[in-house]
């Protein structure tokens, strides 16, 4: 840890929480960020994800450990002399102010002066395109635009370190889509390092230079998000992160990167081996839907193959959506895009599906 | 909410028994107050209606109670005691109120039912028991009889109006407010003048008119607690009623009525500016 206090710009170092002196919230969480870097802690609620971000603006107290910024502990600097900027899932904009008093607040209590204030409010304003705005009240304001304005205000004073707890939480879903993208390109042009919490995974795959998934207190994997979709390290990340089917089994052979695994029913089917190492382990097998293939042709001669019974065809405008019965299980998903030369396949029908070894991860049980 | 056609014979009699009932209530309430007001224009020293003032004659009405009002030293002694005292013990109720009241809502501090039952229960005690109880203290510590005796005693009696509607307001207070505040470095201080205080104000405006009527129109405290020389004006009331029986305590009861009045609208003014300013109702 002493290599990545000394490099990174936020650092959690063995950082421990506890609300009551039993329960651990956060358990041991290290973690360390470069400057510039966009990561998003992803988690379900109570997975200890808000508590992180709390206790980094300095609205708890870490039970144990450190957490550094730019080198320096901060445990005992008070949030309001931290320099960071934060933007709250319900905005937090003051409403007895208007858009341009809200913005000239940080700047007030830096105690700069009047021309320069109104020059940094504007130009904050511009970037989130809310110029006309300035002197309206928040309440008059829709959602989309007030969150815009709390962002501004979370940069008018410039600060190094911006965090964000579920900024976009309460928009709708076209919305939220532009601000994602609105939000990512101002940070990655200010080079502002950002903190982002949230519990929608495609928010944190598209925003992020790297996710750190919590659960459970503890970051069960920090990757970029290709890594994290492609490559799950456990079954957790693996259910979390998109879809995944699973399916219980015992490792029969290993060899490199190559193993086989007997379901429980007596199925044989090909995986990759990710967290088991050795032949008899418990193994829970996870496939991406999108990359089980119903036509053998496309894969290896030698890969196996499974028997499948399709139970429900759903059609998604996109893609096409089947529930198959496969070694016993009745919530297996297979998804094909829509493509005219596509095959439909409807209930009852009987097919045979494999995947590439590569694609299915033979994780921890 | 008008009476809809398929209201059965039964919910139209309840329909106009209902307002009858509404408005006999207002008259009870209203009516003993308003008669006190043509009274204190009695030409008369009686306090009852003469046969001149019943024919509208002119000559049945008079100012002479309230410039006997203007004039008397006694009345003039006690309205200068009571506009010291209740602005005094406001000042005090709603600093302690407020604080107590932000203090209260914070998550961490223990014992939060049993704090705020002792701090209410100047409102629930019987006042004449509290009355007693602080003569006893006051004599012993040296406050009884003296002005800040007094001020004290009714800041006592204020502080749970000003606990009580503080509280209301800042449940709807969002704490994340305090928090932006903070992140965007501001110290406690700034942060409660700059963004709690503006938003909770219309809590501490009503706690403090309570407390100040409070003040204003408490008799028993005052009369345990004070001396001659702190006599407020429902105390000179009172030693009138027994006394002298002089329609002047009408004319000064009209006047004290008039201010609640003035004091009321003025907070319903205040309370719509903030609100329109804070965007909640249409401007």
């Amino acid at each position: 840890m002493s290599q990545a206090r000394a490099d990174g710009f936020v650092v959690f170092d063995r950082v421990q929480k506890s609300y009551d002196g039993e329960i651990l919230v956060v358990k041991d969480l290290n973690l360390s960020m470069p400057k510039g870097e966009f990561l998003t802690m992803l988690g379900p609620s109570g997975s200890g994800k808000t508590t992180c971000l709390m206790m980094l603006a300095g609205f708890e107290t870490a039970t144990h450990g450190e957490i550094l910024l730019d080198g320096k502990p901060i445990n005992n600097i008070p949030p309001h002399k931290r320099g960071i900027g934060m933007v709250f899932q319900n905005y937090a904009l003051f409403p007895h102010m208007t858009i341009a008093e809200n913005l000239s607040f940080p700047l007030e209590v830096r105690g700069l002066g009047k021309s320069e204030r109104e020059a940094k409010i504007t130009r904050a304003l511009d970037m989130v395109q809310m110029v006309s705005f300035a002197n309206r009240r928040p309440a008059q304001l829709s959602g989309g635009q007030q969150q815009r304005v709390a962002l501004a205000r979370a940069l008018v004073f410039e600060p190094e370190l911006v965090l964000m707890d579920e900024p976009l939480g309460a928009l709708d879903k076209q919305l939220r889509e532009h601000m994602q993208f609105e939000i990512t390109n101002l940070a990655h042009t200010l080079g502002i390092t950002t903190v982002y919490v949230t519990h929608d995974q495609t928010e944190a795959l598209t925003m992020s230079d790297r996710v750190a998934v919590f659960n459970d207190g503890r970051i069960q994997q920090l990757a970029p998000p290709e890594d994290l979709y492609e490559r799950p390290e456990n079954s957790f990340v693996a259910q979390f992160i998109g879809e995944n089917n699973k399916l219980d089994g015992v490792v029969e052979t290993i060899k490199g990167e190559h193993c086989t695994v007997r379901l429980d029913d007596g199925t044989l089917v090909d995986a990759q081996p990710v967290n088991v190492s050795s032949v008899g382990e418990r193994t829970r097998v996870s496939i991406r839907p999108e990359r089980v293939e119903s036509n053998p042709e496309r894969l290896h001669p030698d890969a196996h193959l499974v028997d499948a019974e399709v139970l429900e065809f759903i059609y998604m405008g996109d893609t096409f959506r089947f529930r198959l019965k496969v070694a016993g299980r009745d919530d297996f998903v297979m998804k094909y895009r829509n493509a005219q030369d596509q095959r439909r396949l409807a209930a009852g029908d009987k097919i045979r599906i494999g995947w590439r070894p590569e694609d299915c991860r033979a994780l921890d049980a | 909410m008008a009476l809809p056609i398929y209201a059965t014979p039964l919910q139209r009699v309840w329909y106009y028994a209902f307002r009858v009932i509404c408005g006999l209530i207002f008259f009870y309430l209203m009516f003993p107050i308003l008669v006190i007001i043509p009274l204190s224009f009695n030409a008369q020293n009686y306090f009852t209606f003469t046969p001149e003032m019943l024919a509208l004659d002119p000559a049945g009405y008079s100012l002479r109670h309230y410039f006997d009002f203007f004039t008397n030293p006694d009345w003039q002694l006690a309205t200068r005691n009571s506009l010291t005292i209740a602005p005094m013990a406001t000042l005090i109720s709603v600093s302690l109120g407020t604080l107590a009241a932000i203090g209260l809502s914070q998550s961490h501090v223990p014992f939060k039912r049993a704090i705020m039952a002792i701090l209410i229960s100047p409102m629930i005690v019987p006042l004449i028991i509290s009355a007693a109880g602080m003569y006893f203290f006051f004599s012993a510590i040296g406050l009884q009889g003296t002005y800040w005796g007094v001020v004290l005693a009714h800041a006592i009696l204020g502080i749970p109006f000003v606990i009580i509607t503080v509280t209301a307001t800042l449940v709807g207070f969002d704490r994340s407010l305090t928090r932006a505040a903070a992140s965007m470095g501001a110290g406690p201080l700034k942060t409660f003048f700059k963004v709690q205080l503006p938003l909770i104000l219309p809590g501490v405006i009503s706690g403090a008119l309570f407390a100040f009527i409070t003040s204003f129109d408490e008799v028993v405290v005052v009369i345990f607690v004070g001396s001659a020389a702190q006599q407020t004006l429902p105390w000179q009331m009172f030693l009138g009623l027994r006394e002298q029986i002089s329609p002047t305590i009408l004319a000064v009861a009209t006047l004290m009525v008039a201010l609640s009045i003035i004091l009321l609208a003025t907070l319903e003014v205040l309370r719509r500016r903030n609100e329109r300013m804070r965007g909640m109702s249409p401007g």
